[in-house]
């Protein structure tokens, strides 16, 4: 009953916290060849302005894609070297911003908040002594997504949603149907162990789910055109892991719920809504209010885009995700363990 | 390989069958939060018995049985079933014991051959090996084997669940309630059915909310409230109602009844179909009695007569004293 009440508060919340695309404390790298007073204080006008968090500072040298794998920093700005003898000079100044396109909305933002703060900067603090037009030139460089197609967005957040969908919420349903039905009373005054019942209500949907996350690299990469730069092996690997995940996930939830009701509503409580406002999919994490980017790591599908991302469209390999795929590893074994304490060998 | 049973007592398990005890039950107790549903039952059920748990909705029989086929745990008191312990032994019994829970509850999207080898395959046997034994129940559904097991009939329902929970010939088997919400020829055919499982050595416990369906049974016990009021034969229930019992009827039934009760002379009166079953406060109150004490309500068509107890008045009176 409270639920009815709860739902439209949490979900205004959520939603209202979740869904803004205001950027605050994004990280981002500085690649300073220039070192002088007007660059430093472009960056320390770009950290102040809240926007952006400084993440790293590079050596002219460092491999910048490098950067971008690790997953740390949204965007690396690169300072021309001798930037303010050519601005003060030439009133012409190279600025190079590069940012993820993996998540295109994300970069674009961010690069247009980046320009103006320092198109401003220039205008206020130089201009007004120099009395030259403004040739500051800044070249924005979209990595990993030139054309900022938001489909190299959608396809690792869909798998990761329809994966939890028909993994975690079928598998839930279909356990709690049987309790429903009453079958579940006949199964369990069988001579069956809950692991025969159990696997035999999942290996189906193990199969359902990983010919669908074929089938949806299959069409994000042949109708869309969305790259797969790492191993492919390796990718499928990692949704097997996933959909692992999301089956333990689903086993659980039948354990508590008492039928499919239930089920159906504790799945898409706990699985949809988060899979699309708290994993980071549509809504980026750096933007959301502390609770809720706390909240986001408890949400596999989190780890999940993160590993899609990072193997498709940066061509990553395990050592640059090992660490997702261990959290996903250890969600699973958490779920099963749940799982095997919650099921009931008995009624009741 | 040596399997050690250990059971409260020092007899074996096998001494315990060999004393001809199917299912023993001792001082079983077990609540839901606020209700009662079983209040210290005990009975025993012999070897070879067709036993009957009869009562209306709510005297614990779903619940008996469930502690019996291990779904549940009681509170207290113990209970085996073919010598093995409810709780502790019940991978054993789920083994070797047959069920019919109250609900119908197959798959009901599987056709009815689907749900016969699904259940063979469960019980780690297949449908050839021990057909014998469903046949004569197999044939009557077997024209509608591909049938879906939700389209069939409430008697065929019936009858394929049976089939079942024979599949794997088991030693006990549990009915609970299979008659309900089943046709009176298909429930008259169950029952024939069940006579010949028994013959054939099968143990049957089987509940029922219908009383006339008592009679079939070797011993019933009545239940009421989570209670046993009585445990004997049919026969000997009906042979211990040693009250006088007078059918009434006449063409105002629902006055009737209301003025029976407000007699003085009257100390029990029920509806039993057509019929009002009426006791009188002893067993000196004539026929008569009843007669002109309604003539005078101006009740027409009047009916009094002697009648033979059935096993429904024996339920009735101890509810009454109760």
């Amino acid at each position: 009953m409270m639920i009815i009440f709860l739902l439209p508060i949490v979900q205004l919340l959520l939603f209202g916290k979740v869904i803004n695309t205001d950027i605050q404390n994004s990280r981002i790298a500085i690649l300073d060849q220039s070192h002088d007073n007007t660059t430093r204080e472009i960056t320390s006008k770009l950290v102040s302005s809240g926007y952006f968090v400084l993440g790293e500072e590079l050596m002219p040298g460092d491999d910048v894609e490098d950067v971008f794998r690790k997953g740390q920093v949204k965007m690396v700005v690169t300072f021309g070297s001798e930037f303010e003898k050519n601005l003060e000079r030439d009133g012409k100044a190279d600025v190079q911003l590069l940012a993820d396109a993996s998540d295109p909305n994300t970069a674009r933002i961010l690069t247009a908040y980046a320009s103006g703060i320092i198109s401003d900067y220039v205008k206020k603090e130089k201009l007004q002594n120099l009395q030259l037009p403004n040739q500051i030139k800044t070249e924005v460089r979209m990595l990993y997504n030139e054309g900022l197609k938001s489909v190299y967005m959608f396809v690792p957040g869909i798998m990761a949603m329809i994966l939890m969908l028909i993994s975690a919420m079928m598998t839930s349903i279909s356990i709690s149907k049987e309790k429903e039905l009453g079958t579940m009373e006949v199964l369990l005054a069988s001579p069956l162990k809950p692991i025969q019942i159990v696997l035999g209500k999942v290996t189906p949907y193990l199969l359902l789910s990983f010919i669908n996350a074929l089938t949806i690299i299959l069409i994000g990469v042949f109708f869309f055109g969305v790259p797969i730069k790492g191993s492919f092996i390796l990718l499928m690997a990692e949704s097997f892991l996933f959909i692992m995940m999301a089956l333990s996930l689903g086993i659980l939830i039948s354990t508590i719920a008492p039928n499919q009701m239930v089920a159906m509503f504790i799945s898409v409580l706990a699985l949809m809504l988060p899979t699309i406002l708290l994993s980071g999919f549509m809504f980026p994490i750096e933007n959301m209010p502390l609770p809720l980017r706390i909240l986001s790591h408890a949400m596999p599908p989190r780890w999940f885009i993160v590993i899609i991302k990072n193997i498709m469209l940066k061509g990553t390999g395990i050592l640059f995700v090992w660490k997702e795929t261990l959290i996903l590893m250890f969600m699973t074994f958490v779920f099963i363990a749940l799982s095997i304490k919650n099921f009931k060998i008995r009624l009741e | 390989m040596t399997t050690k049973i250990i059971i409260s007592g020092s007899e074996s398990p096998l001494l315990r069958r060999g004393l001809g005890e199917a299912i023993s039950i001792q001082h079983i107790s077990k609540s839901y939060k606020e209700v009662q549903a079983v209040r210290d039952i005990s009975l025993e059920v012999q070897k070879g018995e067709l036993f009957g748990l009869i009562g209306p909705d709510g005297a614990g029989k779903t619940t008996l049985m469930r502690i019996l086929m291990t779904l549940l745990i009681q509170d207290k008191g113990e209970a085996t079933m073919g010598g093995f312990d409810v709780v502790k032994d019940y991978k054993k019994i789920r083994n070797m014991v047959g069920y019919m829970p109250g609900r119908f509850s197959l798959y009901q999207d599987l056709t009815v051959e689907e749900n016969l080898n699904f259940f063979a395959t469960v019980f780690k046997t297949t449908v050839a090996e021990n057909y014998e034994l469903i046949r004569d129940i197999y044939v009557q559904i077997e024209p509608f084997k591909n049938r879906l097991a939700g389209k069939l009939s409430g008697g065929m329902k019936q009858k394929l669940a049976l089939s079942c929970a024979l599949i794997h010939k088991p030693e006990i088997l549990i009915l609970d309630e299979p008659t309900t919400g089943v046709d009176a020829v298909s429930r008259k055919e169950f029952w024939e059915m069940l006579k010949k499982l028994q013959q054939k050595g099968i143990t049957i416990l089987v509940s029922t909310p219908y009383m006339d369906e008592a009679t079939l049974c070797n011993r019933v016990a009545l239940m009421q409230k989570g209670k046993v009021l009585d445990i004997d034969t049919p026969r000997n229930l009906v042979d211990g109602y040693t009250r006088k019992l007078y059918a009434i009827r006449s063409n105002q039934m629902h006055h009737l009844i209301q003025d029976l009760r407000s007699y003085e002379k009257t100390d029990s009166a029920y509806a039993f179909g057509q019929y009002l079953h009426v006791t009188g406060k002893d067993d000196e109150v004539e026929a008569t009695e009843f007669e002109n004490f309604l003539m005078k309500k101006d009740h027409e068509n009047l009916e009094v007569f002697d009648i033979q107890p059935t096993i429904e008045d024996v339920f009735m009176e101890l509810l009454h004293e109760g």
